[in-house]
């Protein structure tokens, strides 16, 4: 199904395929055939090159969406020693379509919380597809809040296709949860880093998504509705997806250009899921670069500098 | 089939009110007289059982607003096509067109039977009063104005939602709302917001849910998703009154509803009340 995604992906397979045939028939005959797997390999890396290094907003879309895509538990158990879950809003319930909870990273006690998708449909089924509802994000602000309280840095991961659309969710107050996420984050007394690491959909990923420093792993998207939500209301046409990810300056390299974002996290070729701890690798030094910056400054400099950059943000004549 | 889905009209003119069963359901109304000066729902007699046509954001001033006070900002602000969106300044055009206004929303100061404020009034007239940059940075500004004059904030909310041809660009006014906000009440001053039919999506997800005090409109539709989306998601009709300021004050988001004749009245006193005890100046 995988293949399915990235078309250009599959005489890559076939070929890596061949390339462990002959090492294995190399392997089992005691030949040299190293001239020919030499060969091969400088050619799958140049087909992986073409193939990868100029992905369309929709191959993005739809690479970010594999099941396969690394999870934010998937990162956090590598990035996060003692990793302990917290669970439940204290008000209505547990939301396991956000996860959060405290451990140590690089020797700094954090918070760490993210979107949860699941690893397969009855994961999925539990985790709601990664679309929380009110409580979720009710969970992810007690965290928080309890962060600041013991001085510990916030780190957020964002990957949902967006907050729940239910009529539980409306009911539970929705909108008046993701905006309390907003209004506190911009001024908690402590520093937070975002980072998207699949899909950052809407009101639902801003919920997670107010911070020092934001930045997105390259191949991962951010808009501000659903490629199909835009075409089936601007053009009538869920069909039109594929158009509508063209015009919507969705990725990671659209978002720096346009100055949401402050930094891109290198993937490997092919996306995340080929070589999770080459990402991880990359987020870790990363987070632990920005958190060194971010505890120079005293609380009220904190603040000001995040209510300032978010403050910037707009376009107009 | 789609497209009835999306019909454009489908939620633009109803109006509410409660049948002999004491259930609410909604009329579709043509038109209505849009008089300037006049306030549309103030000859409405039953006023507790029906919902509030539609309003245009300048006429809301007027009624609202004290004669004469009114100082309107940032009107230089100009909209523009910063992600090269098909067809988008095309839209603005017909939005400035139809409303008589350069965007969604008016802001300013006056005074509310003597009392000063700071009101931004979104208008559903230019291009369903959705938000992009324009609309998120006069809403911050006069945010920011009140509280250098330390001056309370109402803001009449009537919105789709962020404005989907500004992108990414438009859900980060969510969060630049929100921290103005924050930096407000962090002064001590007031904030009221109040839901007009209809707000929905990123608006709702922001500035209008963190309102000291909320109040809403008879018949006001309010939710974060969409009447429409939801029922795609649960592939159900909804239920009469589902999302109306009735059912999010019965479910405790709405601190009262008031009927648009009451409207400048029960602010005042709201104001009123807040400059004699509390930390406003003004």
């Amino acid at each position: 199904m995988m293949h399915d995604i990235l078309n250009s992906e599959r005489p890559i397979i076939e070929l890596e395929n061949k390339i462990a045939e002959l090492k294995k028939i190399a392997k089992e005959n005691a030949v040299d055939l190293t001239d020919e797997i030499d060969t091969l390999s400088k050619k799958v890396e140049k087909m992986k090159q073409n193939a990868y290094e100029n992905l369309t907003p929709w191959q993005k879309v739809r690479l970010v969406r594999l099941q396969e895509r690394p999870t934010s538990l998937d990162y956090i158990k590598k990035l996060v020693k003692d990793f302990i879950e917290f669970h439940g809003d204290r008000f209505y319930g547990d939301d396991s379509s956000i996860v959060g909870g405290i451990g140590i990273f690089e020797g700094i006690p954090i918070t760490v919380i993210g979107h949860q998708k699941g690893k397969d449909t009855k994961e999925n089924i539990k985790r709601n597809f990664g679309m929380p509802h009110p409580e979720g994000y009710r969970k992810a602000l007690r965290l928080m809040k309890q962060a600041e309280k013991f001085k510990r840095p916030v780190l957020t991961f964002i990957d949902t296709p967006g907050a729940y659309c239910g009529p539980d969710a409306e009911e539970r107050g929705q909108g008046e949860a993701i905006a309390l996420n907003l209004i506190e984050m911009s001024r908690l007394k402590t520093p937070i880093i975002s980072i998207v690491i699949g899909e950052g959909g809407s009101g639902g990923a801003l919920g997670l998504g107010v911070a020092d420093r934001i930045c997105m792993l390259e191949n991962s998207i951010y808009s501000v509705i659903s490629p199909e939500g835009l075409a089936s209301i601007l053009w009538k046409d869920a069909a039109l997806a594929q158009k509508a990810a063209g015009v919507m300056k969705l990725t990671a390299q659209d978002l720096l250009s346009l100055g949401i974002i402050d930094n891109i996290i290198k993937e490997p070729p092919g996306g995340a899921h080929k070589d999770i701890n080459f990402t991880t690798d990359n987020i870790k030094s990363y987070v632990l670069d920005e958190l060194k910056e971010l505890v120079k400054p005293d609380t009220e400099q904190l603040l000001n500098r995040r209510y300032n950059k978010i403050r910037e943000i707009g376009i107009w004549a | 089939m789609l497209k009835d889905l999306f019909g454009k009209k489908k939620y633009a003119t109803v109006m509410l009110y409660k049948d002999v069963d004491n259930k609410i359901r909604t009329v579709a109304i043509d038109s209505f007289e849009k008089t300037p000066g006049k306030t549309p729902g103030n000859d409405i007699k039953n006023p507790a059982e029906i919902s509030h046509p539609r309003m245009a954001a300048r006429d809301r001033i007027d009624s609202t607003i004290d004669k004469g006070t009114f100082i309107e900002y940032d009107t230089d602000l100009k909209t523009i096509d910063a992600l090269n969106f098909p067809g988008y300044m095309e839209k603005i055009e017909t939005a400035m067109q139809n409303s008589g206004e350069k965007e969604a929303v008016i802001t300013g100061e006056g005074k509310i039977m003597g009392e000063n404020c700071v009101i931004c009034v979104m208008d559903s007239n230019f291009m369903m009063g959705s938000m992009g940059s324009v609309v998120g940075e006069k809403i911050t500004r006069a945010i920011e104005k009140a509280i250098e004059k330390r001056f309370p904030v109402i803001i009449f909310t009537a919105s789709g939602g962020a404005r989907m041809q500004e992108g990414i660009l438009s859900l980060m006014q969510m969060a630049k709302t929100s921290a103005a906000l924050g930096r407000l009440s962090k002064e001590g001053l007031l904030y009221i917001s109040v839901l007009t039919d209809p707000t929905t999506g990123g608006v709702t997800a922001s500035f209008a849910m963190l309102g000291d005090i909320i109040i809403a409109e008879p018949g006001a539709l309010i939710g974060f998703a969409g009447p429409r989306v939801i029922e795609q998601t649960i592939k159900q009709k909804l239920s009469e009154g589902f999302q109306r300021a009735e059912f999010l004050q019965e479910k405790g988001f709405i601190d009262r509803i008031v009927h648009r004749k009451n409207m400048r009245t029960v602010l005042s006193k709201i104001l009123k009340i807040h400059t004699l005890g509390g930390g406003n100046d003004a």
